[in-house]
């Protein structure tokens, strides 16, 4: 179990200041969410932490060591990513097998058959889908590949970019108790960027509101559920929950 | 109950798809707000389109397809573009895409009345910036003059609403009308597009995946899996729910202040698909 630590991670391009001296801690083992509208820059977090984007400015260390140091193949074997839509990220001409076997081969892992079943069990996959092509798996079973090559590697990190939101809420439901339960039985840390406050409520500790390129508030799972004196004190922050909460609750 | 649109025994056949992706779908509306909800692939968005007959690729088949006055099954074309627009319209997913990109917003809300009135160009524009004030946007006059992409997806949905309700319709079919919208912005589309249907007595179809969006903002829902209705409740009593495969699905929502045990997975049964409840 790692734990992450970010500090005045900024952003500017040209005469536009993109994210603003973002910093906050994630506990090893820990679920942290980061919610906020859309363009408010919580994807771009998940981004630079890893260097999928690297014009950026600050520090960020997973376990206490910085990413910028760790080399190419022991960063890929910390962190991995796991994006929203499983349509998009799983090429379609490439059978699960070529998937997960590419990150085996670059890393010169042995036992690769045997890495990519246990894979596979692992996100609730029957093995002979090894042989599929996405076209041939619903979105549910295409996320739950996705997320098989992204525990591949055995990371110790997990930063997922709304892993649900192009799901239905059933199929949404099976992916939260595999994430859910992964993180119980292997003790991941998640960096989960989500715009649902419910899905953040059931799955973190504790979460960020961003707006605008900026951190405005850092709160615990209490401020959604009304817990006396944690409600957040940004107004933002307040109007974002009061807003999920009056859509969630029904009028 | 006066019935704006009645339709019965609807089927939609994609050419060169085995099964049809609806199947038997019947229902009345009137001036109420109805809400289709099901997963992805349950046929819902495929009826909306059903009932303005945009589906050049497939074949509708229907008992009764009555919109007031009209029957719209045996409607031609040409007759078609006189209620396309007009008597009924559509409200899309996302502003993005549904609004030319290379237009000043204004100018498409004015071309929406031009098509349909016979009127002068400052007509029009009148007619637009008035609809414009009606849908909450401030500073109309500078907003008629922006592009699509220097307007917030709010603010293009509100515009899109704008249009769609312009030439005042009798129906409006909104398509997941804030699925594309962040959650602070979503509940302000909605009233203002509750507000309007409600002050000029128009029928609204909501199609929707959001359980939490249809028990807001409806009166009835019609519940749809695999192309067919398997429910029809108020959507007061949504919690009541008899179907099994409505309760899995408000089941498998994850809930503000909700226990964190995992979360009920839908079991589906293959009979759903086949059993037909109106």
């Amino acid at each position: 179990m790692k734990n992450i630590s970010i500090r005045d991670l900024s952003i500017t391009l040209g005469e536009a200041r993109i994210l603003h001296d973002i910093g906050f801690d994630v506990r090893a083992g820990e679920c942290f969410g980061l919610v906020g509208e859309s363009g408010s820059g919580k994807s771009t977090i998940l981004r630079c932490m890893s260097l999928l984007m690297k014009t950026w400015e600050g520090r960020v260390t997973i376990g206490g060591q910085d990413v910028r140091q760790m080399p190419l193949v022991e960063r890929c074997r910390t962190m991995q990513m796991v994006f929203q839509d499983p349509y998009g990220s799983l090429h379609p001409r490439q059978s699960v097998r070529t998937v997960l076997s590419e990150p085996l081969r670059i890393h010169g892992l042995d036992d690769r058959d045997g890495r990519m079943e246990r894979a596979m069990t692992e996100v609730g996959l029957p093995t002979a889908f090894l042989d599929r092509y996405p076209h041939q798996l619903s979105g549910g079973q295409r996320q739950r590949v996705a997320i098989a090559r992204a525990l591949i590697l055995e990371p110790d990190v997990l930063l997922l970019d709304e892993p649900t939101s192009a799901l239905d809420v059933s199929v949404q439901a099976e992916i939260l108790n595999l994430l859910a339960d992964l993180r119980e039985r292997r003790g991941f840390t998640y960096v989960m960027v989500s715009h649902d406050l419910a899905v953040v409520d059931h799955m973190c500790d504790r979460f960020a509101v961003m707006q605008k390129g900026r951190l405005v508030e850092v709160l615990g799972r209490g401020a959604l559920t009304g817990v006396p004196g944690e409600e957040a004190k940004d107004p933002y922050a307040r109007e974002l929950i009061d807003a999920s909460i009056a859509y969630d609750r029904a009028m | 109950m006066d019935t704006i649109l009645d339709i019965q025994n609807l089927t939609v056949h994609y050419r060169g798809s085995p099964a049809p992706a609806v199947r038997g779908v019947s229902f009345q509306l009137g001036r109420e707000r109805l809400g289709i909800v099901g997963e992805s692939g349950s046929g819902k968005s495929t009826v909306g389109r059903a009932i303005l007959k945009l589906l050049p690729s497939a074949d509708i088949t229907a008992d009764k397809m009555q919109f007031q006055d009209t029957d719209l099954l045996a409607l031609p074309e040409k007759r078609m573009l006189e209620v396309r627009g007009k008597r009924i319209s559509m409200i899309l997913q996302d502003p993005k895409f549904s609004l030319n990109p290379i237009r000043k917003v204004g100018d498409q809300v004015a071309e929406a009345w031009r098509v349909h009135m016979k009127c002068s160009a400052a007509e029009a524009k009148a007619k637009a910036l008035q609809m414009l004030s009606a849908v909450a946007i401030r500073d109309v006059e500078r907003v008629y003059d922006l592009y699509p992409h220097q307007v917030s997806g709010g603010m293009g949905q509100r515009i899109m609403i704008a249009m769609m309700l312009l030439t005042e319709p009798e129906l409006v079919i909104a398509d997941e009308p804030t699925s594309a919208l962040d959650v602070t912005v979503r509940m302000q589309v909605l009233s203002i597009l509750d507000g309007l249907v409600r002050d000029r007595g128009i029928g609204l179809v909501v199609i929707s995946h959001d359980l939490n969006l249809v028990r807001n903002f409806c009166d009835r829902v019609l519940i749809m899996y695999a192309g067919r209705v398997v429910e029809t409740l108020k959507a007061s009593e949504l919690d009541r729910a008899q179907h099994p495969y409505t309760r899995g699905l408000l089941a498998a929502q994850p809930r503000i202040g909700g226990p964190r045990q995992p979360l009920p997975v839908l079991q589906r049964r293959p009979e759903w698909a086949e059993e037909a409840r109106t």
